[in-house]
């Protein structure tokens, strides 16, 4: 970390950059928060630790309007969200530093607390530096411990790989972390009868708050007007409380996003009800590498997106009946 | 009203690009060729045009099918509008059955304009196959029902 820090500084100091979009550290252990920093004596609050899931990615959109570049600290997986982004003429590249960052997994602190682990006092084990093997805490009820990967976020067990896919330089050391299939969990539901299929979902979409917190952070839902917005869409307020209106909200805001989602994992990290809406995403992720070709949003910024692209000899809907 | 009965009617929606399959419609009217009232067709002016939104909405608001017919491929009044509906109505049907939707319930069909015969017959079909399925319940908006 101080290495990065130390980097900020130059960059801030030689005046290459106009500002850092990093982290700085919350009321709580455990949760830093994306800021910006523009002098270089602030970089005394900065922090990236195991717990800077947050994909910065996103704010670039706001920080390419604004005067001068801007330091950014981009991990693997949120690099390939800047290069759709790119792609998308959402941010602006040469308003961008982009310092690649080193991943060991992020953490989810939710999961720490389904082990027991409550009353968080501090936590050590989740700098950079460290081996990111073990996590201890310091705790109201003493000290605790659990394995880092146990308290790892869903999306770091099915990591695409630690590749920068866009950077000006990295700096900090990652770690393979990827230990599950993505897509395991689509097929165990896909294999369901369509009656268990409807309750599974039935009963996962309706802790649905429609706090829209899984939109907001998405890097790929960046329209300025968004259909769920408006005053004629129904699920537009929680009050029109139906179990359709779940669905219509869950189904068209994966379909938005069919074809450009990287599957960052963003949406399912910040849902306060822990709705795993990656399930969503991987389903239109599955059917597209299937049926039209392996297909990796944000591996580049160029390629033409399945759903933007056709091929006179595509499938025909009815395939979905014929197989099974 | 007559007597009533507790035989079930399928409610329908098909979306119907204006080039083809709308004229299709037609000629299947002028040649007298039947298909069953159950079936609405609205116009669209291109396969194109139904976004996935479409296709839920009906649903919401009752309908227990929803079809859509369109150019066949390489017809499409607007070139190429017919391909990329036919993308994404893939997915989007993949997804319904995903989360348990009857995958019979939605269809395309490319019906051009001189097939009146195709038309009366994919109608016939579907609002078989409808009946078949039986009400829709897991989709809709119980507000919207009767
Ligand atoms: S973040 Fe979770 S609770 Fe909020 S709208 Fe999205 S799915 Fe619903
Ligand atoms: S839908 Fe979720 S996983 Fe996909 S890009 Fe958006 S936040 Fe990331
Ligand atoms: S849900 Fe759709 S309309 Fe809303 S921001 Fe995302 S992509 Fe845009
Ligand atoms: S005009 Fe008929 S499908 Fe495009």
């Amino acid at each position: 970390m101080q290495e990065l820090i130390n980097r900020a500084k130059e960059l801030l100091e030689s005046g290459e950059v106009a500002r850092v979009l990093g982290w700085k550290a919350g009321d709580l252990p455990y949760n830093p928060e994306p800021a910006y920093f523009e002098k270089a004596e602030d970089l005394k609050d900065f922090v990236y630790n195991g717990f800077c899931g947050a994909n910065l990615s996103k704010y670039m959109i706001e920080a390419s309007k604004l005067e001068g570049k801007t330091m950014v600290c981009l991990k693997p997986c949120d690099t390939y969200s800047f290069n759709q982004l790119i792609k998308e003429h959402r941010v602006d590249r040469d308003k961008a530093y982009i310092v690649g960052v080193g991943c060991k997994g992020k953490l989810d602190i939710e999961k720490a607390k389904k082990l027991g682990i409550k009353g968080i006092e501090s936590v050590s084990g989740a700098e950079m530096s460290d081996a990111c093997d073990t996590l201890t805490f310091q705790t109201i009820y003493g000290e605790k411990s659990c394995a880092y990967a146990d308290a790892m976020l869903e999306r770091c067990h099915v990591c695409k790989g630690k590749d920068h896919m866009i950077y000006d330089e990295i700096i900090g050391e990652s770690r393979d972390t990827k230990d599950a299939e993505r897509f395991a969990e689509v097929e165990m539901i896909e294999a369901m009868s369509p009656a268990e299929k409807f309750a599974f979902f039935q009963e996962e979409l309706s802790k649905c708050i429609r706090c829209n917190a899984c939109r907001n952070v998405c890097p790929a839902c960046s329209c300025r007007k968004c259909v769920f917005d408006s005053t004629k869409f129904d699920s537009a307020q929680k009050a029109n409380v139906d179990s359709f209106e779940e669905k219509m909200f869950h189904v068209i805001r994966a379909f938005h996003v069919a074809g450009r989602c990287t599957d960052c994992g963003e949406c399912s990290r910040v849902c306060p009800q822990g709705i795993r809406l990656h399930l969503f995403n991987r389903k239109y992720i599955k059917d597209i590498n299937e049926l039209y070709g392996e297909f990796q949003a944000g591996a580049d910024a160029e390629a033409r997106g399945p759903l933007t692209n056709f091929t006179f000899d595509d499938c025909e809907p009815s395939i979905v009946a014929e197989r099974g | 009203m007559s007597i009533e009965t507790n035989e079930f009617r399928p409610k329908i929606v098909a979306f119907c690009c204006n080039w083809c399959s709308y004229a299709g419609a037609d000629l299947a009217g002028s040649s007298r060729l039947a298909y069953p009232a159950d079936v609405k067709i609205i116009r669209v002016p291109c396969s194109c045009r139904v976004n996935p939104m479409f296709i839920l909405r009906a649903f919401e608001k009752g309908a227990d099918g929803v079809i859509l017919c369109g150019c066949h491929p390489g017809d499409c009044h607007y070139t190429t509008g017919n391909y990329y509906a036919r993308r994404r109505m893939t997915l989007l049907f993949s997804m319904l059955d995903y989360i348990g939707v009857e995958n019979g319930r939605t269809r395309v069909e490319w019906v051009s304009a001189a097939e009146g015969v195709k038309f009366s017959q994919t109608m016939n079909e579907f609002v078989e196959k409808i009946h078949s399925l039986g009400k829709n319940v897991r989709l809709g908006d119980l507000r919207c029902k009767n």
